[in-house]
């Protein structure tokens, strides 16, 4: 298997730029050799069996890796040009910039009303907080359900509810870059089409980047898409991840240049 | 059945459990049964003292009524007896080590926890927390009085001399008193404390910490922000059985804060609390002096269930502020 070059891009600005990415859980290389330019303003969708290291790679983009003790990174990953993984670069500014969903959901034990405020303040929010609260949670098609109970505890919300309080907590400090791990997963259709309805929105101001597995939601949603995938190496402990193609979302689903993406998106996949 | 057109063997005899056994629901019975019986030892148990306690302290209730909470005499002689002294000895004693205690307890239970500092640094610290909870509280009155008072009596008296205007300090410290059997309640709840803050800690779910850190939280303001808070109701009860621990602590009490029933409100002079008294006068006592006694502990009991209670709601409110 040869890794592809990046898709020829269209002109436009790049938003975050990965070099000879790879990423390792302590001597365990995740993912490998990553090249990707990721275009400002449009969405980006990383598909891709289960463990071939998409979340891992969305973690490196605003450096939640850090926290997971082992886990180290190789390469560049310039945004705003600069690498974020320099050492003069402070990862906590990186994470305003850079905001996420995450695969579970998971409110802070406040209020409803604390969770997305908390968030606003902590980036500090001058502006109206209850305007805020109540855009952010429409937003993120959870306002009627939650209307009624600001002061409850985000915990008490069902678990489709909770992740889309956290999708509303991720939009609240509007970052410049959201990047969403599986964010729709635990949700319901109808739910589901109101995020996206909400990513169109979004992506006027805002860089998008989505894990998914749903192929529908990549070709709905996504103007790019990378397929990932991973592949057993000799001698090596688990399977290593590797970027296969990286491109328009259109051309990844009707004519992709690697056999693997044509397998995987018509489902022949393994 | 005809064994060619059949659907595919399901196989149902390899599961013998299917439906089970009698005997089995009868195990299920009787587990219930012995673990209600063994519940309602600790009733029966907390309910017995309580009857004793309270029959003996009868007489000394009808006799001094509410007025031996407010009094401070302490006269075998005359017959005349209030525990004004003890109790608010040991309420003073109590809340002030917690004081101390609580900041000191959950702030080492944080840096256990967070990898602020090297691992080995983190586990040798909570190593030797465990170990202060082994040392038996007789070696700790001693220590307290050959060692630690001595020690700290230099400051004790700074704080005379700097603090002597406030009625918490206006006596020259001579040895035993509050302010040693407050330090050495310090080191007697720390452990628990700490113990407790850590696993509550540690019981907070790694999501929570990154959803903190994905809002572009500090290493502080996850800390204090979102950590703490979702740990909060669990270090509570934890602060709870240590001052319980407290409030009931006999033996290194007993022996460093002076036994004295005369009221200062000085932290340098000695005092007294209820379960010293009860250490130190129970083996001479005899008649009404016995039924005081009963009377004091009563009111030590009633005092701890009135912080439980107490502890419960502050809880409540704290889980309601999420
Ligand atoms: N915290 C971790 N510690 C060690 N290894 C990890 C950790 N997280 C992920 N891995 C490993 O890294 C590889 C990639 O995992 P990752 O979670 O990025 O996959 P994924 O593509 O997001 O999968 P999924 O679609 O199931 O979410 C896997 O082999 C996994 O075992
Ligand atoms: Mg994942």
């Amino acid at each position: 298997m040869t890794l592809t070059n990046p898709a020829p891009m269209p002109a436009q600005d790049v938003c975050m730029s990965l070099q000879d990415v790879t990423i390792s859980y302590g001597k365990f290389e995740a993912v490998k050799n990553v090249f990707m330019d990721i275009p400002k303003g449009q969405v980006t969708a990383f598909i891709g069996p289960s463990g071939c290291g998409k979340s891992t790679v969305l973690r490196g983009l605003n450096r939640m890796n850090d926290l997971i003790p082992g886990c180290s990174l190789r390469g560049r990953v310039v945004f705003d040009g600069t690498d974020i993984y320099a050492p003069n670069v402070d990862p906590v500014e990186v994470r305003r910039r850079i905001g996420m969903v995450f695969q579970k959901p998971n409110p802070f034990p406040k209020t409803i009303y604390e969770n997305i405020a908390f968030g606003a303040r902590i980036n500090g929010y001058k502006g109206d907080m209850d305007e805020l609260v109540e855009r952010s949670l429409r937003k993120a098609a959870v306002w009627d359900e939650c209307k009624d109970k600001l002061k409850e505890s985000g915990l008490a919300l069902s678990g489709g509810q909770q992740q889309r309080l956290c999708i509303a907590r991720a939009i609240a400090t509007e970052p410049e870059v959201i990047l969403m791990d599986e964010p729709c997963s635990a949700l319901d259709p109808i739910s589901t089409l109101k995020i996206e309805e909400t990513m169109h929105e979004l992506k006027r101001s805002y860089t998008i980047i989505i894990v998914t597995h749903n192929m529908q939601q990549a070709v709905r949603v996504a103007d790019m898409t990378a397929f990932y995938n991973a592949e057993a190496v000799e001698g090596g402990t688990g399977k290593v991840g590797y970027l296969v193609e990286f491109a328009e979302t259109e051309r990844i689903f009707n004519a992709p240049s690697q056999q693997a993406t044509q397998d995987y998106v018509t489902g022949r996949f393994g | 059945m005809t064994t060619d057109s059949s659907p595919p063997q399901l196989n149902a005899d390899a599961f013998t459990l299917r439906r089970r056994p009698p005997s089995e629901k009868l195990v299920d019975t009787g587990f219930r049964q012995l673990s209600l019986a063994l519940a309602s030892v600790v009733a029966v148990v907390l309910l017995g003292i309580f009857l004793v306690v309270f029959t003996g302290a009868r007489e000394a209730i009808a006799t001094f009524g509410l007025s031996f909470i407010t009094t401070s005499a302490w006269d075998p002689v005359n017959e005349s007896y209030g525990a004004f002294v003890a109790i608010y000895g040991t309420l003073v004693t109590s809340l002030l080590s917690l004081l101390i205690a609580v900041p000191l307890g959950v702030g080492t239970a944080i840096l256990i926890t967070e990898d602020v500092l090297p691992k080995l640094v983190r586990d040798a610290t909570g190593l030797m927390v465990e170990l202060l909870a082994a040392i038996p509280s007789v070696v700790l009155g001693l220590w307290a009085i050959f060692v630690m008072e001595p020690t700290i009596r230099p400051a004790l008296d700074l704080l005379h001399s700097l603090l002597g205007w406030t009625p918490l300090f206006n006596t020259i410290p001579k040895g035993p008193g509050m302010a040693p059997a407050i330090l050495i309640l310090v080191v007697m709840i720390l452990p628990i404390i700490t113990a407790i803050s850590r696993d509550a800690l540690n019981q907070v779910p790694e999501e929570l910490r990154q959803g903190a850190y994905g809002v572009g939280t500090t290493r502080w303001g996850a800390i204090f922000s979102v950590i703490l808070p979702a740990a909060v109701s669990a270090i509570t009860g934890g602060v709870m059985l240590a001052l319980g621990r407290a409030m009931g602590e006999t033996m290194a009490v007993t022996m460093i804060i002076g036994n004295s029933n005369n009221f200062s409100t000085s932290l340098l002079a000695p005092g007294n609390t209820i379960a010293s008294m009860l250490a130190n006068q129970f083996g001479e006592a005899d008649g009404i002096q016995v039924s005081a006694l009963m009377y004091a502990a009563l009111i030590l009991m009633v005092l701890t269930l009135v912080v439980n209670i107490f502890a419960k709601w502050i809880v409540r409110r704290l889980s309601l502020r999420y």
